[in-house]
C-alpha cells in the first residue's frame, strides 16, 4: 500500500485542503467500523501514540495528517490551529508568515520561495520519511492569487527536484473571467508555465462551475417535486458527519473538490475487482508529455430518497458524467475531440454495466484517431459515504484549449499596457523575460492541443514482410 | 507427474485462484479417486497435516489482489496457497510494460526463481510450467515476460507453457494495444505454446450462453478456469490409453506446435450454460461434435451464431492453389488440433469429423494433425464435455486489430514517452512489431 502526500498552499489550497481531511475522515470513519489502523487510512494518516512514535496496525490511537500546509498569511492556518481538525496536525506541519504575498506571484515565488525553500524542504522530507512507499504528491492551490499560485508553483518545482520519482498531481482552482482579483490573468499564465513544465497531472477546476453545481443542488432540494426529494445530507456537497460542525461559506463548493480528491485514490486506497493506482492514471490519460490536464467531472451529485436504484439510474450516471453540467471546470468536451478518457467507478456496478455504458457511449463522443477505443476503467467495491454508487470521469480533451485561450486573452489585454507590471518587476528575481517566457509557453500548449485536432494524415502503412 | 504454476499481475492471480478453486472442486466428485489421486498430485502437494497446498506462486506488484487470493483460498477449507509462495512489493507498475520489464522484473527475479525452485524442488517429477497473466498491463505483462526470460535461462530443458488474457477490444487500458504488441513478440521467442483467452468471447459467453445477468469479473474468470481445467485435468492420451497421461503438457506440444513459427493455440469448450438450464439438458456426443467442428471452421468462439454456410473445402489436391481457390473465405485453415473429450460413453463418441484433411494445411500428414485425449469421469458438472484447443488462423483477426491499433497510435508516438523514460526505445518498438507482422504473415499464408 502506498501513501501520498499533500501540500496546500495559499487561502484556497487550504480550505480545500482542510474540507479535504474533514471528509476523509469522515469516509474512514464510515468505513472502518472497527477502529482498527488499516491500509487505508495509513495512505493519507500516521497513527502516533503517545510519545510521538508512529505505530503501525492495531487500534488507532491518534491520527496525524501526511501533510504541510503553507500560507504567508496567518488568518486561515490560525482558524485551522484552533478548529476541530488541529489534532491532526502538529505545529510543525504549518509553515506561515505574517504579511501575505499581495495577490503577486512573483512575490510568492521568488521572495517567500527563497526565504521558506530550507524550512518547506525539511517538513516535506520529514513527512516523507514517515512513509513506508511514497507513491504521490497532491497539491491543492488557486492560480489566481499571489501564494497559492507562486510559492505553490515554487513548491512544485521543488518537488521535483528533491523527489522526482514520486508523481505529482495539482489541483488548480482557475480563476473565472469576473475574478476580483484584477493581476489574477498574470498570476495564472505564470503559474500555468511551471504546472505544465514540472507536474505531472493536473485537475482543473474553476469556481463558475463549483457555483452552478451548488446552485443545482440547492434547486433540487427546495423544488421538493414528488419523487425527487433529495436525501438531505447525501449531497456532494454536504459535510454532515464531519469533524467539523459549522459549516462556512464556500464550504459548499470546497466539498466537491474534496470529493474529486477522495474519488481519485480510492481504488488505491480500498480494495476492488479492477483496480487503478494512482501511477496509472498518469501512464494511461498523458499521451504527451505537456499535456497532462484532466477534465474530472463528478456523479451523482445527490441521492435521491427513493431507494431503489433501477438500472436505468445507473446508465442516468454514465451520461450525466458527460454532460457539461457536471464538470468542474466550464469547457465543452463534447464539440471537441478526447484523447483519453478514465472512468473509476466506486460502489455495487458490475462490469457487465461498465461495458454496456462504453459500448453506449462511444460512438457520442469523439476520440482521436489513433486512439479510437482510449478508455481506462476501475471499479472499487467500497462506495462513497451515503451514496450506493458513483462516477469520476477524468478526460484529456482539446476543449481545455479554449479555456487557456481566454486566459491568454486576458493576460494578453493588461499586458499590452503593461498594467500592473511594476509591481513584479520590483521585486528581486522577477524580470520581463519571464513573462514573454510565460506567454510563449501557453501559446505552445494551445498550438499543440489545435495541432492534435486537425485531421491527421492517412494512417501509416504497416510493416510488410517479403515473401 | 507436477506442473508449477505462476499467477503474474492482477489477471493471472485472479484467474490462478479460480482454476484451483475449479480443479479442487472437480476433482472432488463423485466416483473418480484415481482422477483424484492424479490431479491432487498433478496441482498440489500434500502436507504432512493432510492439507493440499497449492503448487503455485504468485507475483504482483501490489498486495492487494494477493491477499484477497490467498484469503479466499483457505477460507475453502479444500486447499490452500502456500505460505510464503508469494512475492509482492508496495507499488504497482502502473500499466506500463517497460517499468514491468526493465525496472522490476530485474530488481526481484532473485526473489521469485527462489520461490519458483523451491515449488520445483518439491515436484517429485515436472511435467511443465504454467503461467497465467494478461497482455493489457504493466506487471503480467512487463514482469510476466521478464520471468518467463529468466526461467527460460535456468531452466532451458522444461516446458513452458503461458495462458495469455487478451483485453476487451473497445478498451480497458489506453496503452493495452502497446502492452500485448511488446508482450507477444518478447513471448513468442520465449514460450512454447502460448494459449490465449480473450475478455470479449467469454464475456459473451457469460452473458449469451449463462444468462448472466451483471457480469462481473469473477464470472468471467470462472469461465475462463473452467476452460483451462478442462485442459490440464487428467486425461487418457495416445501416448498412455491404460493410464492417465504423465506428460500433459509435453503432449500438448507435441500434438500442437509442431513448427516454431506457429505458436498460437486458441480453446473452445462447449457445452457452457447456466447450472439452473444444466439440469434440464441431455448431450449426444455427435451434436456436440458437431458443433464443434463447424465452430472450427468458421471460427466461431462460442456456441451461438455460429456460421454454418461455411464449409470445407470438397477435395484437396497436390496443387495447392485449387485448394485455396475453393476456400470459403471466411474458412478457418488449421495446422492442427487436440480434441479433449470428458464424461459418460466416450468411447462412442466419432471425431472422423475431424480427420478430415481439408481443415489442414497440407505439408502435415493428416495423422499427425489431429489428436484426441478422452477421460470417462464427468468434469466440473457437465455429463458431457468436448474441449478444442487449436493451432488456426482463428486468432489472426483480433492479432491483427491489436497491431493496427498499436501500429496507429505508434505513428503519432502517443504514451511513447512513458516508455523511454524506463528504457525502451522506439527501436526496441519497432522490433516488436516486425516480429508481429511475421506473425501474421506466417498465419495468413498458411
Amino acid at each position: 500500500m502506498t501513501q501520498s502526500i499533500v501540500v496546500q498552499v495559499g487561502q484556497c489550497g487550504n480550505q480545500v485542503g482542510c474540507r479535504f481531511w474533514d471528509l476523509a475522515l469522515r469516509e474512514h470513519a464510515h468505513v472502518n467500523q472497527m477502529g482498527i489502523y488499516d491500509e487505508a487510512l495509513s495512505s493519507f494518516f500516521r497513527n502516533v501514540d503517545q510519545r510521538g512514535a508512529d505505530s503501525t496496525g492495531g487500534k488507532i490511537n491518534a491520527l496525524k495528517a501526511r501533510a504541510v500546509l503553507v500560507d504567508m498569511e496567518e488568518g486561515v492556518l490560525g482558524e485551522i490551529l484552533q478548529g476541530p481538525l488541529r489534532s491532526l496536525f502538529s505545529s510543525t506541519q504549518l509553515i506561515s508568515d505574517v504579511s501575505g504575498s499581495g495577490n503577486n506571484w512573483a512575490v510568492g515565488h521568488h521572495t517567500y520561495g527563497l526565504a521558506y525553500r530550507e524550512q518547506i524542504v525539511d517538513q516535506v522530507r520529514k513527512a516523507a520519511e514517515h512513509c513506508d512507499c511514497l507513491q504521490c504528491f497532491f497539491l491543492i492551490h488557486s492560480m489566481g492569487g499571489g501564494t497559492g499560485s507562486g510559492l505553490g508553483t515554487f513548491v512544485l518545482k521543488l518537488l521535483e527536484d528533491e523527489f522526482p520519482e514520486v508523481y505529482r498531481i495539482v489541483t488548480s482552482v482557475y480563476p473565472t473571467a469576473e475574478d476580483d482579483v484584477i493581476t489574477s490573468p498574470y498570476n495564472s499564465v505564470l503559474a500555468m508555465k511551471e504546472l505544465t513544465e514540472h507536474a505531472d497531472c493536473v485537475l482543473p477546476v474553476d469556481n463558475q462551475s463549483l457555483v452552478d453545481i451548488v446552485g443545482k443542488i440547492q434547486h433540487m432540494s427546495n423544488t421538493g417535486k414528488p419523487g425527487c426529494t433529495i436525501k438531505k445530507d447525501c449531497t456532494i456537497i454536504s459535510g454532515q458527519g464531519g469533524v467539523v460542525k459549522v459549516e462556512k461559506p464556500f464550504d459548499a463548493m470546497n466539498n466537491i473538490v474534496a470529493n474529486l480528491l477522495l474519488n481519485i485514490t480510492s481504488s488505491a486506497r480500498f480494495e476492488g475487482s479492477l483496480n487503478m493506482d494512482l501511477n496509472e492514471i498518469a501512464m494511461n490519460l498523458v499521451p504527451f508529455p505537456r499535456l497532462h490536464y484532466l477534465l474530472p467531472s463528478l456523479t451523482p451529485l445527490y441521492t435521491l430518497a427513493d431507494v431503489s436504484v433501477p438500472p436505468r439510474r445507473l446508465d442516468q450516471m454514465f451520461s450525466d458524467a458527460f454532460s457539461k453540467e457536471h464538470q468542474l471546470i466550464k469547457a465543452d468536451p463534447k464539440h471537441n475531440l478526447y484523447l483519453a478518457c478514465a472512468l473509476m467507478l466506486r460502489g455495487n456496478v458490475q462490469l457487465s454495466d461498465l461495458r454496456r455504458n462504453i459500448e453506449r457511449l462511444k460512438p457520442t463522443l469523439p476520440f482521436v484517431a489513433w486512439n479510437q477505443e482510449g478508455w481506462k476503467t476501475s471499479l472499487c467495491s467500497v462506495p462513497p459515504v451515503c451514496h450506493s454508487h458513483s462516477l469520476l470521469a477524468l478526460a484529456n480533451n482539446t476543449c481545455v484549449k479554449s479555456t487557456f485561450f481566454e486566459l491568454r486573452e486576458r493576460f494578453v489585454k493588461l499586458y499590452r499596457r503593461k498594467a500592473h507590471l511594476h509591481h513584479y518587476l520590483g521585486v528581486d528575481g522577477m524580470e520581463l523575460a519571464g513573462f514573454s517566457e510565460a506567454l510563449s509557453s501557453i501559446s505552445a500548449l494551445i498550438e499543440e492541443y489545435t495541432h492534435l485536432e486537425s485531421p491527421l494524415m492517412p494512417n501509416a502503412p504497416r510493416l510488410t514482410i517479403a515473401t | 507427474m507436477s506442473v508449477v504454476s505462476l499467477q503474474l499481475g492482477q489477471c493471472g492471480n485472479q484467474i490462478g485462484h479460480e482454476l484451483f478453486s475449479v480443479i479442487s472442486d472437480d476433482s472432488g466428485g463423485p466416483n473418480r479417486k484415481q482422477y483424484k489421486q492424479c490431479s491432487d498430485e498433478r496441482f498440489f502437494h500434500e502436507t504432512s497435516a493432510g492439507e493440499l497446498v497449492a503448487r503455485s506462486v504468485l507475483v504482483d506488484m501490489e498486495p492487494k489482489v494477493i491477499s484477497r487470493a490467498i484469503a479466499k483460498a483457505s477460507k475453502s477449507g479444500r486447499w490452500r496457497y502456500g505460505d510464503g509462495a508469494h512475492f509482492s512489493q508496495k507499488q504497482g507498475s502502473g500499466n506500463n510494460w517497460a517499468n514491468g520489464f526493465c525496472v522490476h522484473g530485474p530488481r526481484h527475479e532473485e526473489a521469485v526463481e527462489d520461490l519458483v525452485r523451491m515449488e520445483m524442488e518439491r515436484c517429485d517429477r515436472l511435467a511443465g510450467i504454467f503461467t497465467m497473466m494478461s497482455v493489457a498491463g504493466g506487471t503480467g505483462s512487463g514482469v510476466g515476460t521478464y520471468i518467463t526470460q529468466r526461467l527460460r535461462d535456468l531452466y532451458p530443458n522444461s516446458f513452458i507453457l503461458n495462458q495469455v488474457t487478451w483485453p476487451y477490444e473497445a478498451g480497458e487500458v489506453i496503452v493495452q494495444n502497446y502492452n500485448s504488441v511488446l508482450t507477444l513478440s518478447h513471448l513468442y521467442q520465449l514460450s512454447d505454446a502460448i494459449l490465449v483467452h480473450e475478455n470479449d468471447t467469454v464475456h459473451k459467453i457469460c452473458s449469451r450462453l449463462m444468462n448472466i445477468k451483471h457480469i462481473s469479473i469473477s464470472d468471467v474468470n470462472k469461465v475462463i478456469a473452467h476452460q483451462l481445467a478442462s485442459v490440464l485435468q487428467p486425461a487418457y492420451t495416445a501416448d498412455s490409453p491404460c493410464h492417465y497421461s504423465t506428460n500433459p503438457i509435453g503432449e500438448l506440444l507435441t500434438s500442437l506446435v509442431c513448427h516454431p513459427e506457429y505458436k498460437l493455440l486458441s480453446l473452445c469448450n462447449i457445452p457452457q450454460m447456466s447450472s439452473t438450464s444444466l439440469a434440464y439438458s441431455v448431450f449426444n456426443w455427435p451434436g456436440l461434435l458437431k458443433h464443434l467442428r463447424q465452430m472450427l471452421i468458421a471460427s466461431a468462439r462460442m456456441e451461438e451464431g455460429i456460421d454454418w454456410t461455411v464449409s470445407a473445402p470438397l477435395a484437396v489436391t497436390s496443387a495447392g492453389e485449387s485448394a485455396t481457390n475453393s476456400r470459403h473465405k471466411s474458412f478457418n485453415l488449421s495446422l492442427a488440433n487436440l480434441l479433449i473429450l470428458r464424461g459418460k460413453d466416450v468411447s462412442t463418441a466419432v471425431t472422423d469429423g475431424f480427420k478430415d484433411p481439408a481443415l489442414y494445411v497440407p505439408w502435415l500428414k493428416p495423422e499427425n494433425s489431429f489428436s484426441t485425449w478422452t477421460s470417462p469421469v464427468a468434469f466440473n458438472g457437465y455429463e458431457k464435455s468436448a474441449t478444442l484447443v487449436s493451432n488456426s488462423q482463428s486468432l489472426l483477426k483480433p492479432l491483427d486489430n491489436i497491431v493496427r491499433k498499436a501500429w496507429n497510435m505508434f505513428a503519432s508516438r502517443a504514451y511513447v514517452h512513458q516508455y523511454t523514460k524506463f528504457g525502451i526505445s522506439e527501436e526496441d518498438f519497432l522490433d516488436s512489431f516486425t516480429a508481429l507482422e511475421q506473425i501474421i504473415s506466417s498465419y495468413t499464408h498458411l
